[in-house]
């Protein structure tokens, strides 16, 4: 299926859920151009803000818009809305109450020449210990905009973990999806593949493919939402085989792999885990993304390769 | 809902009536203190009297209902002082005033720091300083966004944060915000009272001129004695007409004022205060009151 561009369905979801609820706003903070948000601005000006290059006062704005009954969508790179105005999305937003989505752009190492400085690689891990967050890093343009449609009716906060760049399209137009549900992407015997958004679904796809070559099976899930987790399938695919690889864009402390660590020792899940995720000990750094994902070993081989060392 | 708000300087009557609020806020705040035996008094005592001057002058609101969609809306940036809005809206009949005593017991409405959620008649929740006055500034804009109400008033949003707070970065981040969005419906106080936890802020981090800051950064900005009520009263009537920018009222403060042990110093910050303390400062009022005649 097609290839799209991630942010142009971002923006052209808000203008579409725009026109129909004058409550959502777009927040900016001196990155519309990367957020791309332009589409929006143009449609409703009034509804657009720059706060200019001030992250902790971009979620203060946008949580004072949502007290007033407004429905904010506020974006900066992902870094810098996790790590730079966590103290201001923990309390303005979610402790307060507010309805504010606030979207990490380029995450991992989908920040390529961006390099280290710029590389979150524990927005997760941070977001995840906010009490009753939704977190969503949709895999595709399609559960993209759904996230954006399910972010701006709800009542409470959303982190929507957003790779800008072009995706090929994994799901049919139109596609139901919820928080706290996975997609189902292939079912296999041998183990249970699972992966949080575009890039490291791309690649355990592919994983899937290299391990089927060599006589394995595996299932992989698309999980959509980090929390609310789908408990319930993470439980029921890894009981079957007792195998399970995690897969993120991201360190392997406190995200995605924890997460799942966590659900298999409370269940009494007997399964041996593999977390494929940037090192625990690593910062980010500087390249292409395709040099990054290989060199932090998240790519498709590496994860073939971490599959066949639960065997 | 208030139908509207006076246009005109206090009179006489109308400014007894502040002064009987202020003390009554005065008293309910020291005595919700006391009744738990510590508490941030004074950041709460420097307050008071703006409180009087906003719940009973110039905020636009209901009590019976607290989220009226055309309210104004207030925000208590420096959220320690929660003690001394928890009497103001106790006065104002947003709150039963068996209330005050259950101040930062288990399970309560009224916790040491504003909170929206718990409170009733409280529009932000605050306490990470700085934060307070950034969400002001959104709800500033949201409330534009919705336009005036039908008779052609402003809703405004009112905030008020420290001298201390104004250490914080995400203040001026804020200040730079309301400016460029020409936010004249947006009305903020300093509560200069000259001191913060370490001690005066000149010490700790001298600001040196804040309403000349407050001017740079594209605000109007009025100096005004932040105890004294028509003085109050005459610089927020004349914020209310500002156009085209916000505006910053730096209010000349005592900390802890109205408490003789602890005026002025830095210690008030958060410290003991029983109900023998509450006793000396009630007659120490009466003493005042007698001598002013
Ligand atoms: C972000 C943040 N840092 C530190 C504190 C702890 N704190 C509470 S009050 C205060 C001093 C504030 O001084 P000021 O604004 O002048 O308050 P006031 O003297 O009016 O009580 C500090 C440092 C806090 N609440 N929030």
């Amino acid at each position: 299926m097609a290839d799209r561009e991630m942010r142009a369905v971002y923006a052209q979801t808000l203008v579409d859920l725009g026109a129909l609820d004058p409550r959502i706003c777009v927040v900016e903070a001196d990155l519309a151009r990367a957020t791309g948000t332009g589409p929006f601005a143009k449609a409703y000006p009034e509804r657009f803000v720059n706060v200019g290059v001030a992250e902790a006062n971009l979620v203060g704005v946008a949580s004072g818009l949502s007290a007033t009954g407004k429905k904010p969508f506020a974006a900066t790179f992902a870094c810098f809305a996790s790590r730079r105005a966590y103290d201001q999305f923990f309390l303005s937003a979610n402790y307060a109450g507010l309805n504010v989505t606030l979207v990490g752009t380029d995450p991992g190492v989908t920040a390529a020449f961006n390099g280290g400085t710029h590389m979150p690689l524990e927005d997760l891990a941070l977001m995840r210990a906010v009490p009753g967050l939704a977190i969503v890093e949709p895999s595709d343009p399609v559960s993209l905009e759904a996230a954006v449609r399910i972010a701006a009716a709800s009542d409470g906060c959303t982190y929507l973990r957003l790779q800008r760049k072009s995706a090929p399209e994994l799901y049919p137009a139109g596609e139901h999806f919820e928080l706290g549900k996975a997609k189902l992407l292939r079912q296999g015997k041998d183990l249970l593949i699972v992966a949080l958004g575009a890039l490291m679904v791309s690649e355990a796809k592919k994983a899937a493919e290299l391990l089927a070559a060599d006589g394995l099976e595996a299932t992989v899930l698309d999980l959509f939402s980090l929390a609310p987790i789908d408990r319930a399938a993470i439980v029921k695919y890894a009981s079957a085989s007792g195998r399970v690889v995690s897969c993120e864009n991201h360190r392997v402390t406190g995200g995605l792999g924890s997460a799942i660590a966590e659900i298999l020792a409370e269940e009494g899940v007997r399964a041996k885990l593999r977390r494929v995720g940037v090192g625990a000990d690593q910062f980010g750094e500087v390249g292409t993304q395709d040099w990054l994902a290989d060199h932090f070993k998240l790519s498709a081989p590496h994860i073939a390769a971490a599959a066949k060392s639960l065997f | 809902m208030t139908r509207s708000v006076p246009t005109a300087a206090a009179g006489q009557a109308e400014l007894k009536e502040l002064a009987s609020r202020a003390k009554a806020i005065r008293i309910g705040c020291l005595e919700s203190i006391a009744a738990l035996g510590i508490g941030h008094i004074g950041g709460s005592m420097s307050v008071v009297e703006a409180l009087a001057a906003l719940y009973f002058r110039h905020l636009r609101l209901d009590p019976a209902d607290a989220k009226a969609p055309d309210r104004d809306m207030f925000v208590l940036s420096k959220g320690h002082a929660g003690p001394a809005l928890y009497a103001a809206l106790v006065e104002k009949g947003y709150l039963k005033r068996e209330l005050l005593s259950t101040l930062n017991k288990g399970g309560t409405h009224l916790p040491s720091h504003a909170d929206r959620k718990l409170t009733p008649g409280v529009d932000m929740s605050t306490g990470s300083l700085g934060q307070g006055f950034s969400a002001a500034a959104g709800i500033a804009l949201g409330l534009r966004m919705e336009g005036p109400r039908p008779d052609g008033s402003l809703r405004r949003c009112y905030a008020i944060i420290g001298d201390g707070e104004s250490d914080e970065g995400q203040v001026w981040e804020a200040a730079a915000f309301s400016a460029h969005y020409k936010l004249d419906n947006f009305i903020a106080f300093t509560d200069c009272n000259k001191f913060q936890i370490d001690g005066s802020t000149d010490s700790v981090m001298g600001l040196r001129d804040l309403a000349g800051k407050w001017e740079a950064f594209g605000w109007k900005a009025i100096k005004v004695d932040g105890h004294d009520l028509a003085a109050l009263d005459g610089a927020i009537l004349e914020a209310r007409a500002v156009q085209g920018k916000p505006v910053m009222i730096v209010l000349d403060t005592v900390k802890a004022k109205g408490i003789p042990a602890f005026e002025g110093k830095a210690e008030s910050h958060n410290a003991a205060f029983v109900a023998a303390d509450l006793e000396a400062c009630l007659k120490a009022m009466e003493a005042e009151e007698a001598t002013r005649g």
